[in-house]
């Protein structure tokens, strides 16, 4: 019935565009010395929020700029001017995640070297973008204190995917009862030795610690970066 | 739901291979997914359908190996299966890991061409 075939073996990773443009995008962001720091969540957990607050507060002593993603509107972008940092719009259409070429075409004509900052506000979704390398250095989840403690238990593949967890809206926390220790355990069950912080762009409760934390990680990956050039500046002569 | 987006990339990718190799017809697409890929089987399958539709491909078949998600296990020592996504600790012995060695595959392994 049906004829002989054979198999011609490719091996290729499928996200392999993105990757590439990842990588590059990676690369760029270090020999700027930008460092950068995504945020995903489900829609409504307090990105945009979270985000005007840290960019009103970071601008007093650093550089910093964002990229917000949106299926439709710019609203987002409107609301993250008022920290007066230059932010700019990613409208995806249809597309539910950003992408790195995305990021890349975002970011055509931007001079980063004068940045130290840069924060991507994904669209607000929980599954897609997971998959998608956008060469952050650090990947934000957020989950707000109303969305119910087993969420990282439903979206297990996003929380894998990210570095920190960010408790947010926790001001709400006694009024909707939140348990901070499921929603911990939760978390370390999915991803075993995720750091988590608690914040409320609103009441301002956990923003010192936070900024401090993307700071510190800040430091540390410029600290990195220093002594791998370094080594590659070394090795030569040896 | 970014499957077909996904689907489309592999429907590209074997078109651009088969067109290398003067157009051969192309059966099936054989993929390798990994669990913690983000991309769910059955979505991708329909999304799959879809995209190859008024191309070369259409009616080839997409055939998924879906690989288990391992970790790197401190206390056996050696890689592991994971107990569940909703629990990421070594399946032998129980040990908390998050050390992800193997799951986040999205690799198109081969092309089924005619003989």
């Amino acid at each position: 019935m049906s004829s002989p075939t054979r198999i011609i073996e490719v091996r290729q990773n499928v996200l392999k565009q993105n990757d590439v443009i990842a990588h590059a995008l990676r690369q760029r962001f270090h020999a700027a010395g930008v460092f950068v720091v995504s945020l995903v969540s489900s829609p409504g957990a307090g990105k945009t929020a979270l985000l005007e607050k840290t960019l009103t507060l970071l601008r007093q002593r650093f550089r910093v700029a964002a990229l917000v993603g949106d299926l439709a509107t710019e609203n987002d972008a409107v609301r993250l001017a008022r920290s007066q940092a230059p932010v700019k719009q990613i409208v995806t259409g249809t597309v539910c995640h950003l992408e790195a070429a995305m990021v890349q075409n975002a970011l055509e004509g931007w001079v980063l070297d004068g940045l130290d900052f840069l924060f991507i506000e994904n669209v607000g979704n929980l599954v897609c973008p997971s998959s998608y390398d956008l060469g952050e250095d650090l990947r934000l989840v957020l989950m707000s204190v109303t969305e119910g403690e087993d969420k990282p238990l439903k979206y297990p593949t996003i929380f894998n995917s990210a570095d920190v967890a960010v408790i947010t809206k926790i001001d709400l926390a006694e009024a909707v009862e939140f348990n901070a220790e499921a929603a911990n355990r939760s978390i370390q069950a999915v991803r075993p030795g995720m750091a988590v912080l608690n914040v409320s762009a609103k009441s301002g409760d956990g923003m010192k610690e936070f900024l401090g934390f993307l700071r510190t990680r800040r430091d540390n990956a410029r600290a990195i970066t220093v002594s791998q050039a370094t080594v590659t500046f070394a090795t030569p002569k040896k | 739901m970014h499957e077909l987006s996904i689907a489309m990339s592999i429907v590209d990718m074997a078109q651009e291979e088969s067109n290398r190799r003067g157009g051969v017809p192309i059966r099936a697409v054989h993929l390798q997914l990994g669990l913690l890929s983000g991309v769910v089987k059955d979505a991708l399958l329909a999304s799959y359908e879809m995209a190859c539709e008024h191309t070369a491909l259409e009616g080839s078949r997409l055939i998924v190996q879906e690989v288990p998600v391992l970790v790197f296990c401190p206390h056996c020592n050696a890689q592991r299966p994971v107990h569940s996504l909703q629990s990421f600790c070594c399946a032998d012995c129980g040990t908390l890991t998050g050390d992800v060695v193997q799951g986040k595959e999205l690799l198109v392994l081969g092309l089924e061409v005619d003989e």
